[in-house]
């Protein structure tokens, strides 16, 4: 009792805790139309298409294939990745397709859709209700995303983000969305006159979930009937739940979820902040109901109320199941007059022109409109801007719309996005009251869908960016290390080689080398031994350092056979004979000391014996030619071998 | 007079000390031009252009070695963001470099590859999955179009598509007023 005078006190004094938001239109309502009749039930229909696109976020990963029998409630697309919705068989039946088909988007694009061919029996799963007043926050939020439910009011947001309830939330008050604002929508209404129990029950489930301590529920006042079910069943539940119902003045966009908290609460969300951040949240009264058959009944999101309006000739609100194709829906209430052009998806001010006829109902469809000519008048060709601002009074978010058109129509991006282009709702209040009849909406959608391209266009280019810059450092460091390998490898077979000559160096090329050297020494000693039977300087040395004797002896072969060969020829080297005097007497003197070393005995035998046999001694030369050919090519080859290993490491 | 030179030179002295100090403590890292051109860049890394890569490109344009009319796949919005951001005169796009062609991405026809990993070893940015002998296959959300796995596939198993429009990545329209013949009366005809 107490609590009904509460609420009956706060319903009086409801003009006055109202706090009106900037701007707004009040276009003509038509929303007694479609509330003359109570809420219809359809047939099940020959079809159900189910567009896996049928929420924010991501596409749903489909678990049936063609040809699987399913039942109603049955989960066929489950939810991928954090935000994306489930999706379930709305009635008993087979499944007959899994095809692309024109789906409800103002693209008119087809995407993929399970096709449903119902057998009839409407033939529930099992279901399986909680007992959420006893369960932890923590799984019934988990088990909310196998519901499907999105919200209901045409945001299609998946509804189980919302209620990320880990049990500190922060939020304070929910804020129950029943404004209903645009004309010809009364789905809500009539879901409040009729089911107001079930709103309340649902509301006290999303209270718990978000431990929520106050519930505001927002009404528009050209809703008497549904804010009178609503009181009453409010005021039919427990002193505990401290819910209210306020009733906002009717004024467009006041069911825009930001304006709505505004109105009931005076608070004004930061344009970069979401609601849960100053502790609030918004749920659509549908949304709430589909809750309430979630948790206590056991049924997952598989139908919705649409008012079916506009053009028809007997328009009314109907409970659908998702997939039900709009046609089916048109002939219910009655098929659309002669004169209908298109059919409109939402209400007139934000909603879209169906692409076709031939579409499925889905979660987003909170309302169809048959448009004729008569309804909705074409609109007159625009004309030019006179920048009379009556947009910028008319915007509820405080743009300014008429800078807004400029930067878009100019492809100003940049500026469009500085004058708060995403803050833009979208609601076609500036359209609508704009003298000169300009699309600023669609300038504002065009301008957006632009900036989200090239927004994702960057996001590409820096993913590419990063792979590439990731790809050039792995190549440089794939051969840092190879190198790194071959210098350990180096180093072992050094250490494993020390032992048995100290000549051997770290390197293998060098060792090649010292091969090709002894090598060489071998070959010129065995020239050598042909041409002359005596030779002690090319005798090969017993010493440790053989090989570096026997590069000094080849040299030292060489430079003899090539003096021999002079002499051979009968005279003494060219370029001696013509030196100047300093030369020659420099000359002597190394002589001196060579002969003071005891190398020039050598020379002399070895001249001794060339002189005598000149034949002999060319053929020493080929001989040390033929060996340093062969040496070369040794080294040569062990330089190959080491780097095609290089190659295959 | 003389109190006040000092005081002039003092504060001279202090102030000059002050901001050397403060130059080098809050020194601001100027935006290097590179990076800048390299953002705009489309990162196909396709090498059209001449260079082996786009920040290979991006240093050349910034030297003044490179045109900024170069990359096919930046278009002609490429260039002109180019243009602007170098202060010079917008070219149209050099035809030599290539023309500007729609988006697309590499697609591999899984039944003819026959598992060389030549296309892996060709791709810029490692958007290609595969293994000797086995079939390959491209990461198509990190193919940026670039073409280059096409030539050394030697069995012409990949091919570019297109890609097209999906409710995912349309856009709004322009809006446009449509154009109306109207009915004309006979009388005026006369």
């Amino acid at each position: 009792m107490m609590n009904a005078i509460v609420n009956l006190a706060s319903l009086f004094k409801s003009a006055k805790d109202i706090f009106p938001f900037h701007g707004g239109v009040h276009p003509p309502e038509n929303k007694a139309q479609s509330t003359q009749l109570p809420i219809g039930q359809l047939p099940i229909p020959q079809k159900i298409v189910l567009p896996l696109r049928q929420h924010v976020g991501n596409i749903p990963k489909i678990k049936v294939q063609v040809g699987d029998y399913v039942l109603k409630g049955q989960l066929i697309a489950e939810a991928e990745g954090t935000v994306s919705a489930a999706i379930h068989a709305s009635t008993s039946g087979t499944v007959s397709a899994i095809e692309d088909a024109i789906i409800p988007h103002p693209s008119g694009l087809p995407d993929r859709c399970i096709t449903i061919t119902p057998d009839g029996k409407d033939q529930w799963i099992e279901k399986a209700p909680q007992d959420w007043r006893n369960a932890e926050r923590k799984t019934l939020v988990a088990s909310l995303r196998l519901s499907g439910i999105v919200g209901l009011g045409g945001a299609t947001f998946p509804t189980h983000i919302k209620l990320r309830a880990d049990g500190k939330s922060g939020v304070h008050t929910l804020v129950i969305n029943a404004a209903e604002c645009e004309p010809y929508i009364t789905c809500d209404d009539m879901l409040m006159r009729e089911r107001a129990d079930e709103i309340v029950k649902g509301i006290s489930i999303a209270q718990y979930l978000l431990g929520a301590e106050k519930v505001i529920i927002g009404i528009e006042d050209n809703k008497p009937e549904a804010a009178k079910a609503m009181e009453a069943a409010v005021n039919k539940v427990d002193m505990g739940t401290n819910m209210q119902v306020k009733i906002v003045p009717t004024l467009y966009p006041s069911g825009d979820a930001r304006r709505l908290v505004h109105l009931v609460l005076g608070t004004e969300i930061p344009y970069d902040k979401r609601s849960t951040e100053v502790g609030l949240q918004v749920f659509n009264v549908a949304t709430v109901v589909a809750l309430y058959r979630y948790f206590e009944l056991g049924e997952p999101s598989i139908n919705r109320i649409v008012s079916m309006t506009g053009n028809v000739q007997a328009p009314q609100n109907f409970e659908v199941l998702f997939g039900t194709p709009m046609l089916h829906l048109v002939q219910a209430a009655g098929g659309e007059k002669a004169n209908t052009t298109h059919f409109i998806m939402g209400g007139p001010m934000m909603g879209f022109d169906l692409p076709s006829a031939d579409v499925p109902i889905t979660k987003a469809a909170n309302c169809i409109i048959a448009a004729s000519p008569t309804l909705f008048a074409p609109p007159p060709p625009a004309m030019p801007c006179i920048r009379c601002a009556r947009c910028a009074d008319a915007c509820p978010v405080n743009l300014q719309p008429q800078e807004l058109y400029w930067f878009a129509k100019s492809d100003n991006f940049e500026k469009a996005n500085d004058y708060k282009l995403f803050d833009c709702i979208e609601c076609g209040a500036c359209s609508y009251v704009c003298p000169s009849d300009i699309p600023l909406v669609q300038y504002y959608r065009y301008a957006k869908s632009e900036i989200i391209a090239q927004d994702k266009a960057k996001e590409a280019a820096d993913l590419a960016r990063e792979r590439n810059d990731f790809r050039l450092a792995r190549i440089e460091r794939e051969k840092q290390e190879r190198a790194q390998k071959h210098a350990e490898r180096a180093q072992a077979a050094k250490n494993d080689t020390a032992t048995q000559s100290p000549a051997a160096t770290t390197d293998e090329a060098k060792k090649a080398a010292i091969a090709a050297a002894i090598e060489r020494a071998k070959a010129l000693k065995a020239a050598t031994q042909d041409a002359a039977q005596t030779e002690p300087a090319v005798k090969p040395a017993q010493t440790d350092d053989a090989a570096k004797k026997a590069l000094i002896a080849a040299a030292i072969e060489r430079a003899k056979a090539q003096k021999a060969a002079a002499l051979a020829a009968g005279n003494a080297p060219k370029n001696v004979a013509d030196a100047p005097e300093p030369v020659k007497k420099e000359i002597a003197e190394i002589e001196a000391r060579r002969q003071a070393v005891g190398l020039s005995e050598a020379t002399e035998s070895v001249t001794a014996n060339n002189t005598s046999n000149a034949d002999a001694d060319k053929q020493a030369l080929i001989a040390a030619a033929i060996a340093r050919a062969k040496a070369q090519k040794a080294a040569a080859e062990a330089a190959k071998q080491a780097s095609s290993e290089t190659e295959k490491d | 007079m003389l109190t006040a030179l000092t005081i002039m030179i003092g504060l001279a002295l202090g102030l000059g000390a002050l901001l050397g100090y403060a130059a080098l403590k809050f020194k601001v890292e100027g935006d290097p031009l590179i990076a800048r051109i390299d953002a705009i860049l489309p990162q196909t890394q396709c090498g059209q252009c001449g260079y082996p890569g786009c920040k290979p490109y991006a240093t050349a344009i910034a030297n003044g070695e490179a045109d900024i009319n170069q990359c096919p796949p930046g278009g002609d919005a490429g260039v002109r963001a180019l243009a602007d951001l170098m202060g010079v005169e917008y070219k149209p796009l050099n035809a030599e470099n290539g023309v500007e062609k729609p988006k697309s991405v590499a697609f591999i026809d899984e039944k003819i590859c026959i598992g060389c990993t030549l296309c892996i070893q060709a791709c810029p940015v490692d958007a290609i999955l595969g293994a000797a002998k086995h079939m390959h296959t491209i990461i198509a959300s990190e193919c940026t179009g670039c073409e280059l796995c096409l030539a050394p596939c030697p069995v012409d198993c990949i091919s570019m598509q297109p890609i097209g429009v999906t409710p995912d990545n349309w856009k709004w329209k322009h809006p446009v007023i449509p154009i109306k013949s109207l009915p004309v009366k006979p009388a005026q005809i006369a």
